[in-house]
């Protein structure tokens, strides 16, 4: 089975994070801004051109591009 | 746009920090926080300062120190950038680390925005680790209690081990109750400690005795953590810091590798030990939270989410943008028509009295000429054609700054960004551009990978800052709409000014990619936005400030420049040399080349005179007109067209003016401040020329097509 990840929320879906597959510098960022397993998180709006999508991750808004969120896997 | 005088020009790009205390006995207090928590607010109450403050992250990007005193105690209040958190993963997270760390500063007062506590717990958690001397400060109260979000500030005191104020900085008597805190402040007990899952607390456990030994000035529970954790550059700075190599020390090397084997033993490698740390901190700060804050989840953002359905949708985000745009050149192409009029009228009315002033004195001719010809004459016009429109679009552009649409725009325009290998945060540093191309130029220290923040720097100047809209909309007013000011024509003026800019913001497009392509090749790296809450505007405040601040700054400075340009100007129209004067020499040496680009030699020549400042160009042009013509009567606009097309002026000059305005070379100010900010002149140079050989090309080959057809 494909894993979900947060590129596959539609607009207003909720889901938690999974396993958080990015490295480096954006793995440090996504952790610092709370992104930790079982983070609950709601895709709210996509950009008018499609990407980036903004999403509510502990009370704010971050906007996330798809390269980034693809590698964040979702329940 | 944070155009102040430390924004822009010399003091702009210094990273080191005196401490400038008034007395001994004065204390040294850093106010940190997340980026756009309100900390330059907080710090500009206390202050009095006018640090730039704005609703978007990323503002204040060097530490900034101001004064304040209460109950006869002196303090010396640092700002330092926002960050997440303190494990340092860009230039500015950096700054602000070493300076809790190695800054040594009396208190930190940490601001935490109170609609988002979570997340800003993680800060204070890793705060609370260097240092027990600090203050908690939730901000924005007010904000949360629209948002029905109550926080137990007694509770989490109590949690936290340490003083914890709420406040809402815009009002300054919420602030005496933090300074009242401050002043109280005893090294905290009990403080808050994340405790770790057991191998790392072990770890520690194994180090921090021989830690204890070879360090006693900095936290060493903390300093564990990160010898454990080998943050490079931060033991670097540490090492600095101290004097001498931690890591030199052989009992704590043992213990270290001892520590560290322990953890491997368990499985744990360096990626997963930083990741459980910072899942402690999350989790933690959300185990606190869960106890001291309380909302209506449902809807405690659903007035932010309505806005951006409007502001950021597929089918109404990019119409708003443009209406946006439209509606505030149109206030201000509109606003600025009668006020002009009327400052010039009575500038050139001083300029009959001073001529007869001088009369009276029986001055000599030569320097009438010099101080009221060229000199005011110049000034003159610099201010009648310049003041009005910015003293009306600065405040309006900062009204949607601190209404919080900035990043919103960025949001919108990063795909576009993206696919030029650039980073949308430079949607940002144009945003600033407006303001002032140098302040832009500063702005992108908010872009973390170095290659995109010299895309956004070398690509700043094809904004048209303050300086040149309005000579922009000069000649539109004289050349496309007429002088009949109904609200067609000024609504015409205001689209035309529009085309103009998303034509330089095609080309900012454009020429990122090309960058991107050749001398800074590379793919777009990631990148993570935050989309502030909105804000209502303080107008007030934004209308006194951007008229005081900004525009009176951006005026002194023009005017210096456009004093001596115009002595330069009267002196090259008046000294002749083998029958003819200087200015004809130099526009007749310049002409054949500016006729291949639609321009003349004193268009080109009043481009390169306003080098130190492009608000004097259209002014030197109408002075060099004049002082080969004779035309006498200049008292409106419209006898600046008729000067202009007695001087050869067609459409075709008009636009090509425009477009060669809209590209060419930053002002020395902007060069100054690339290369401070780049530390290489091969980019300064590089920013130097790509702007310039663009508008050559566009120019040409816009004369070219025009030729063919005509």
């Amino acid at each position: 089975m494909i894993e979900r990840t947060l590129k596959d929320l539609e607009e207003g879906q909720t889901a938690r994070v999974k396993k958080l597959l990015s490295e480096g510098g954006i793995r440090r960022r996504l952790l610092d801004i709370g992104l930790i397993e079982g983070t609950e998180v709601e895709c709210l709006q996509k950009s008018p051109a499609g990407d980036p999508v903004a999403y509510l991750i502990r009370g704010a808004v971050i906007a996330l591009r798809s390269e980034d969120s693809c590698k964040v896997l979702i329940n | 746009m944070g155009l102040t005088k430390a924004s822009t020009g010399i003091k702009a790009s210094e990273t080191e920090l005196m401490i400038e205390k008034r007395s001994p006995s004065d204390r040294v207090i850093a106010l940190a926080g997340n980026p756009n928590v309100g900390k330059s607010t907080v710090f500009n109450a206390l202050t009095g300062m006018n640090q730039h403050t704005g609703n978007w992250p990323g503002k204040t990007v060097t530490n900034a120190q101001g004064y304040c005193r209460f109950n006869q105690n002196g303090y010396v209040l640092v700002d330092i950038p926002g960050t997440y958190s303190l494990m340092a993963h860009s230039a500015e997270e950096e700054v602000a680390r070493d300076f809790i760390c190695f800054g040594d500063p009396d208190a930190v007062i940490v601001v935490c925005d109170a609609t988002c506590l979570e997340r800003n717990l993680n800060l204070v958690l890793q705060t609370l680790e260097i240092t027990e001397n600090v203050v908690v400060c939730v901000n924005l109260m007010d904000e949360a209690k629209k948002k029905n979000i109550s926080i137990d500030i007694k509770g989490l005191s109590e949690k936290l081990g340490v003083p914890v104020v709420s406040t809402i900085a815009r009002r300054k008597k919420s602030l005496d109750k933090l300074m009242q805190a401050v002043s109280g402040l005893s090294p905290g007990k009990n403080v808050y400690r994340v405790k770790y899952p057991e191998p790392i607390e072990e770890a520690i456990e194994t180090l921090e005795p021989e830690v204890k030994k070879a360090c006693s000035r900095i936290n060493t529970r903390w300093l564990c953590l990160k010898l454990l954790d080998y943050d490079e550059i931060l033991i670097k700075a540490l090492n600095n810091y101290l004097g001498y190599n931690i890591l030199s020390d052989e009992a704590v090397k043992g213990k270290l590798e001892q520590a560290k084997a322990k953890l491997s033993e368990n499985g744990i490698t360096a990626e997963g030990l930083r990741d459980m740390i910072v899942t402690a901190l999350v989790q933690a700060a959300e185990k606190i939270c869960a106890d001291t804050v309380f909302y209506d989840k449902s809807r405690y953002n659903l007035r932010d989410r309505k806005i951006d359905r409007i502001l950021t949708s597929k089918l109404t985000g990019f119409p708003v943008m443009a209406l946006l745009l439209l509606v505030i050149f149109w206030i201000t192409i509109t606003g600025a028509n009668y006020p002009s009029q009327l400052l010039s009228d009575a500038l050139f009315w001083v300029e009959d009295r001073l001529t007869e002033l001088f009369r009276y004195l029986n001055a000599p001719d030569w320097l009438h000429g010099v101080l009221v010809m060229g000199a005011y004459r110049v000034v003159a016009w610099v201010v009648s054609v310049m003041l009005p429109p910015m003293a009306i679009f600065f405040p309006l552009f900062t009204l949607l700054e601190d209404l919080g649409y900035l990043p919103r725009v960025a949001f919108m325009l990063d795909k576009y960004f993206k696919k030029c290998c650039a980073c949308g945060k430079q949607a940002l540093t144009m945003c600033m551009g407006f303001g002032c191309n140098a302040a832009g130029v500063v702005g992108c220290r908010i872009i973390d990978s170095p290659r995109e923040r010299l895309i956004a720097t070398i690509t700043n100047n094809f904004v048209p800052c303050n300086g040149r809209f309005p000579t922009l909309i000069a000649i539109i007013t004289m050349f496309f709409v007429g002088f009949a000011s109904g609200l067609l024509e000024s609504a015409l003026s205001a689209l035309i000014l529009t085309c103009v800019i998303i034509l330089g913001v095609i080309m900012t497009f454009a020429v990122s990619k090309a960058l991107s392509k050749t001398v800074l090749k590379g793919a777009p790296s990631s990148f993570t936005l935050e989309l502030p809450p909105y804000r209502r505007p303080q107008v007030g405040r934004i209308i006194m400030r951007s008229i005081f601040d900004r525009t009176v700054f951006v005026l002194c400075r023009a005017v210096v420049a456009a004093a001596p340009a115009g002595v330069l100007i009267w002196c090259m129209a008046n000294i002749t040399i083998c029958g003819t004067t200087l200015l004809a020499h130099c526009s007749g040496f310049l002409d054949p080349f500016a006729r291949l680009f639609g321009l003349d030699g004193v268009i080109l020549l009043a481009f390169l005179l306003g080098f130190p400042a492009n608000e004097i160009v259209i002014p030197i042009i109408i002075m060099s007109y004049m002082a080969t013509g004779t035309l006498e009567d200049y008292e409106s606009l419209a006898s600046l067209k008729e000067l202009l097309v007695n001087n050869g002026w067609t459409w075709v000059t008009a636009v090509s003016t425009m477009l060669f305005s809209l590209f060419h070379w930053p002002c020395s100010t902007t060069l100054l401040t690339i290369k401070k900010e780049t530390q290489r002149l091969k980019w300064t140079a590089v920013a130097f020329f790509v702007p310039t050989l663009t508008g050559f090309l566009v120019c040409f080959v816009f004369n070219f097509v025009v030729k063919l057809f005509m």
